[in-house]
């Protein structure tokens, strides 16, 4: 299972990407594996702020569905509305093309209580 | 004749059908009838239901249904009746609902029942409205209803669907996790949703314990009764402090469900919410029965009429047929069956997370397969090859690659032990051929691609 290097996580399998003062956010390769094959996803609301913690969106497999927690305090500024034709971007590139929203975050220092990779493929590995 | 039914229809139209609504050419099917009787017998011949074989179908016990039980329901004297009739010309209908809900009452220790919930979720929304009606005429603002990260999906949906905001506690061990209660019950919880025993087939032995809980924070505990037929004639819900319970008629008391037929989910309460159930009930006033529409706080009707009545009638005479004794015995052999299955599948070298005594459905984890890329859909899928309805897969959300196996009490060991067999042979098969099932006609269904590129009627497919 792909953790990649450079991003942030959750211990609900989010990730998170800092890009210039946003961040981008989606779920990991693992989270996309348990889920097996997406569906269908409703994406989050644009210009809505949501809390950390907060549902920003819900991913439906043929196996469950599930919810994508906010890692973060912010709002939304932008959605990946690709998901909305093909859900299954998601499975096959959860990490590039498979991005869920992009947020401007209020506090800076959120960020700081996210896993880096090496915490979170220890957790990961715990769970297999 | 026909001429003649045509005539009069064409007269009805030019009186009262309004030129620019009348369609000259309907796009309907245009088969002969012969050909359309093939093909539902077909179809009816390669169903597979619980009459054909075993539907170990985990939560929602696919017991037997008695064929009397349909005799029944078709008589004349039931049949033949209205719901619109006064009450006086249905004297029989409102006894046999008045009698059922005093079974159902003794069954579960609660007090009174509606019987208009036309099934389970039906019954969990008609429970969570009770609630709701309750705290506001207590004027006590309580929004949160707390549920274990093992219950039905069904359970946050209802809770949800009535208003409430749902916070899901995690469990330990397979159980309530006790801790995580204390702490995210307060002054605003409305209600505890727990089924008991719970999707792992587990009793919930801290229950009064829980029901302390919740009574000294002033809310409510409400039961799913989903997996009743564990403990029937053997422990009650009302005794263990529920307040609001719902059963599904339809898994516990035998009544085809599953494309057989419509279900029933009665909501049963205790004395102080007797109130607020839905109107009208049905009541004995002297000899008479009758309907009363009375209670100022009830939250209304769920239902058209009286809920689905032939299935009351059905649960009712499944109930008479059992006895008392006959339905505690049903639950014993339902958890014995549970775990002589479960002991069989263990010693093959299935996992059993939470290992222990189970109550009628146990769950196996099949996240071992994964090693050699097969999952839990795969030896689903490998079942019916072997003739068998596969168990519930990915339920409950707790267990990783889940694989819910509820035999139910009328299963002989023979059929039991075939299962076993075939999970024996399945549990050694090479990867490809799980990947790959069914080898049957039809071949592996693309689920993916159905529920992406939904085809909703069959002009879709022209």
């Amino acid at each position: 299972m792909e953790v990649r290097e450079n991003l942030l996580y959750t211990s609900s399998h989010e990730w998170v990407m800092k890009k210039n003062g946003m961040v981008r956010i989606g779920i990991t390769d693992y989270a996309q594996d348990h889920l097996t094959d997406i569906v269908y996803v409703e994406l989050p609301e644009i210009n809505k702020v949501y809390k950390k913690g907060d549902v920003l969106a819900t991913i439906e497999s043929v196996k469950s569905v599930s919810e994508v927690y906010s890692p973060v305090t912010g709002k939304v500024v932008a959605v990946n509305e690709q998901l909305e034709n093909d859900a299954g971007i998601i499975n096959s590139s959860p990490y590039d093309d498979g991005w869920i929203a992009e947020m401007e975050i209020e506090n800076e220092k959120e960020l700081g209580e996210l896993m880096n990779a090496e915490e979170y493929e220890k957790l990961i590995s715990k769970d297999l | 004749m026909k001429e003649l039914l045509l005539n009069e229809i064409e007269e009805i139209e030019e009186e009262f059908l309004p030129d620019d609504i009348e369609r000259k050419e309907l796009d309907i099917p245009n088969i002969s009838r012969r050909d359309v009787m093939k093909h539902f017998v077909r179809l009816s011949q390669r169903n597979y239901g619980v009459d054909t074989g075993f539907y170990p179908l985990g939560s929602c016990t696919m017991k037997y249904n008695p064929k009397l039980l349909e005799r029944v329901a078709s008589m004349e004297k039931i049949n033949y009746t209205s719901p619109l009739q006064h009450p006086s010309t249905v004297q029989g209908n409102l006894e046999i609902m008045y009698r059922l809900e005093k079974a159902l009452c003794a069954i579960t220790g609660m007090d009174a029942f509606t019987l208009q919930p036309a099934a389970g979720a039906h019954g969990e929304f008609t429970g969570m409205l009770i609630a709701k009606a309750y705290f506001e005429w207590k004027k006590e603002k309580r929004e949160n209803v707390i549920v274990p990260d093992s219950a039905h999906g069904t359970n946050p949906a209802s809770a949800r669907m009535a208003g409430f905001n749902v916070i899901e506690i995690p469990s330990k061990d397979g159980r309530v996790d006790m801790d995580a209660l204390r702490s995210a019950v307060d002054e605003k919880t409305a209600a505890f949703m727990l089924t008991n025993p719970n999707t792992l087939g587990i009793f919930e032995k801290d229950i009064l314990q829980i029901s302390k809980i919740i009574k000294d924070a002033g809310a409510l505990l409400y039961y799913d009764g989903a997996n009743l037929n564990a403990i029937m004639g053997k422990a009650r819900p009302g005794d263990m402090g529920f307040d609001i319970v719902h059963l599904n008629l339809h898994k516990t008391f035998a009544t085809p469900h599953g494309g057989g037929g419509p279900g029933a989910g009665p909501v049963g309460v205790k004395e102080f919410l007797i109130p607020f159930l839905p109107v009208p009930r049905v009541m004995k006033n002297g000899d008479e029965y009758e309907l009363d529409y009375g209670s100022k706080l009830s939250i209304g009707r769920v239902s058209r009429f009286f809920g689905n009545f032939g299935v009351l009638v059905k649960a009712y005479a499944y109930i008479l047929m059992k006895g008392g004794n006959g339905l505690s015995e049903a639950s014993s052999r339902a958890v014995l069956n549970s775990n002589y299955l479960m002991e069989k599948l263990r010693h093959i070298g299935y996992e059993v997370p939470y290992y222990g005594r189970r109550m009628h459905e146990f769950v196996l984890s099949l996240k071992n397969f994964k090693e050699r890329g097969v999952r839990a859909i795969d030896v689903a899928k490998r079942l019916l090859d072997y003739g068998f309805h596969p168990p519930t897969v990915y339920f409950p959300l707790i267990v990783d690659e889940a694989f819910m196996i509820e035999p139910t009490e009328d299963e002989s060991k023979q059929t039991l032990d075939a299962f076993a067999e075939a999970m024996e042979k399945i549990f050694h098969e090479d990867a490809e051929l799980l990947k790959s099932a069914p080898h049957g006609e039809m071949g592996r269904v693309d689920e993916v691609k159905a529920a992406r590129e939904l085809k909703v009627t069959w002009k879709d497919l022209r």
